[in-house]
């Protein structure tokens, strides 16, 4: 027999995620590449609750309006462009400003790459990138791999947030360096986006139990075999990630130090 | 890496099973990083003038063809036409003739495609380092250089004249190519003019190669296989279907993230099969004469190699959306930042 999912029920009231003075409810970041299918593009955006979707602007086909991206990507969602394909500093630039030019707003996700084998960020052209962008008015999301020198520059260059990858794009090998990403959780004051290599919910679960503000999946919900069924499992698994980091972080007595009554290393003191 | 000594134990592996324990990875590691799409691109013949004799090739410089190369005014009909087909990357060939498609000649033909695909690459004679980074300032973004065959005494054979003989200079094309700043790179074998193993092994050691000291570039590979012109057969040895198969998930398994090329010289069942296979990038619609499309007349074509699929790119859009793909127009836009 079939029946529908139960939905969970939460008192909890959680803070929003805000991102250059703008509020958002959810805090699953969508990516768009991949899909096999641009309808069902349309309802894992809708199944997965995002508020920000990334599109590539290599990936817009201005020419021919029927199949253009764009057209499949609901009004109500954020527009953030991403700058595939730029090899330094200068080419992102240049794609941002395309996308500004072609109607695609100023949100963008600053992704400067130089190699094609591992598709590792390149830092030091992200850091460029998002100080002449920031300084233009953009409001820029850095992709980044998780270096705590990097994000304090990329802080003080204007970034919105910053995203450090969990492991590299398309590896769906979940937090890979979890433990630096979790140096930037706890450093930096802007909001955190762990980005790129997240391969299975119980993976974005993680990172949001570790304080991550918010995660981006793409490749992981694009090729499954139901991709807006996934979104929605992605989707249940952030806001577990967050409950659970929210009740870990919940103000709360600390625990009193209570003496250990067999105290075997001081014992010695008291002994007499 | 992979040594010559396992690329041949899979290719002549004679069970059935290998070939789908390949595949199934192939199909595995190509959605996984390339999703359930396919690029489509077309090729645009601008000339068939050649001073290479190639002994395979319908062009070559001892060929009896009628000759020509378009004006500025046929470019923009062919390009009008390809565009309105829906074409966004072009690829735009010339048969490798120094004099009669000079480096000018290339960039009036970027300058014209410029209106009409946001993505443009050549496939034509190779060059020095700085003309490739003028034609990347005037808007080309790829290079195809096929090495054909890496075995130099083959090479020699079937190259017998001309500026293609000299083997050296075509092997360095590629590195000349992404040092000038291309963004996209295609090498290739052309299966079936020497050792199809030995050959293999030379790409791939040349693709490790790239990728080790131009990093930043992105490479897709070719596996043409020699076709008959006007009927006539040159291949050395046969590369048969389950071969050819095998070739594409192999190198997908060594490169998961690379490209992997296929053109209307295959039969549409060959094409429509392998697709679920390792292939990311089709031509379609093709036409392999100079001014094919819109210019010659079918009975007066004299094409490089007879195509086998002659589907639209319509019937390919709607053949691909069938089987659950999404049809890839653009996947670059030029931003000229040279």
């Amino acid at each position: 027999m079939e029946t529908l999912l139960p939905t969970p029920q939460t008192a909890f009231t959680d803070t929003s995620l805000e991102i250059a003075g703008k509020i958002f409810s959810s805090r699953f970041l969508l990516g768009t590449g991949k899909f096999r299918d641009k309808t069902e593009l349309t309802e894992s955006i809708k199944a997965s609750g995002a508020q920000i979707v990334t599109v590539a602007l290599r990936r817009i086909d201005l020419e021919r309006h029927e199949e253009n991206i764009l057209g499949y990507i609901p009004q109500d969602v954020t527009l953030l462009t991403n700058t595939s394909g730029a090899r330094n500093a200068k080419e992102a630039v240049r794609i941002a400003h395309l996308a500004r030019e072609s109607g695609c707003g100023n949100w963008v996700k600053v992704e400067v790459i130089n190699d094609s084998k591992y598709l590792l960020p390149d830092n030091e052209e992200t850091v460029k990138a998002t100080a002449i962008l920031a300084c233009e008015g953009f409001v820029v999301l850095p992709y980044m791999y998780p270096d705590l020198y990097t994000a304090r520059a990329l802080v003080k260059a204007g970034a919105a947030t910053v995203m450090p990858l969990g492991s590299p794009i398309g590896s769906g090998q979940g937090l890979r360096i979890k433990e630096f990403i979790q140096i930037l959780i706890d450093e930096i004051d802007i909001p955190i986006i762990v980005d790129a290599g997240l391969g299975v919910p119980s993976h974005a679960a993680q990172a949001m139990e570790m304080g991550a503000d918010a995660v981006l999946v793409n490749t992981a919900v694009a090729t499954a075999d139901n991709p807006p069924l996934l979104a929605q499992a992605f989707a249940l698994a952030i806001q577990a990630g967050r409950l659970a980091y929210a009740d870990k972080n919940k103000s709360q007595p600390t625990p009193p130090m209570t003496a250990n009554p067999s105290s075997p290393l001081t014992g010695f003191l008291y002994d007499s | 890496m992979i040594t010559l000594g396992d690329i041949k134990n899979i290719l002549y592996d004679p069970s059935r099973e290998t070939t789908e324990r390949l595949a199934q990875e192939a199909s595995r590691l190509t959605r996984q990083h390339f999703g359930r799409t396919i690029t489509l691109y077309a090729p645009l013949y601008l000339s068939n003038f050649c001073s290479s004799y190639c002994t395979y090739c319908g062009f070559h410089s001892h060929n009896r063809i009628k000759r020509f190369k378009l004006t500025a005014h046929q470019m923009r009909q062919e390009m009008s036409f390809l565009a309105e087909e829906g074409i966004e990357n072009a690829l735009l060939l010339t048969g490798e003739s120094y004099q009669a498609t000079p480096l000018s000649y290339l960039k009036e033909a970027t300058t014209i495609a410029k209106a009409y695909f946001p993505n443009i690459s050549l496939e034509v004679h190779p060059m020095e380092k700085a003309e490739y980074h003028e034609l990347f300032a005037q808007g080309v973004d790829g290079i195809s250089v096929y090495q054909e065959t890496y075995n130099r005494q083959r090479y020699q054979h079937v190259h017998r004249s001309g500026k293609k003989a000299d083997y050296n200079y075509r092997l360095g094309a590629p590195e000349r190519a992404a040092q000038a700043g291309m963004r996209h790179i295609a090498l290739g074998i052309l299966l079936g003019l020497a050792d199809v193993a030995e050959d293999l092994h030379n790409l791939y050691q040349h693709i490790y190669w790239m990728e080790r000291h131009y990093p930043g570039v992105e490479y897709s590979i070719s596996f043409p296989r020699l076709r008959p012109v006007k009927g006539e057969d040159f291949a050395y040895c046969d590369v048969n279907d389950i071969t050819l198969v095998r070739i594409i998930c192999l190198t997908r398994i060594h490169f998961p993230r690379v490209g992997i090329n296929c053109s209307t010289r295959e039969s549409p069942q060959l094409r429509n099969h392998i697709l679920e296979l390792g292939v990311t990038r089709m031509s379609a619609g093709s036409n392999t004469s100079v001014g094919g499309y819109t210019i010659t007349a079918p009975d007066k074509q004299d094409p490089q190699f007879d195509i086998k699929d002659n589907r639209s790119v319509s019937e390919m859009i709607s053949l691909l959306k069938e089987r659950h793909f999404d049809p890839v127009l653009t996947d670059w836009r030029r931003i000229e930042v040279a």
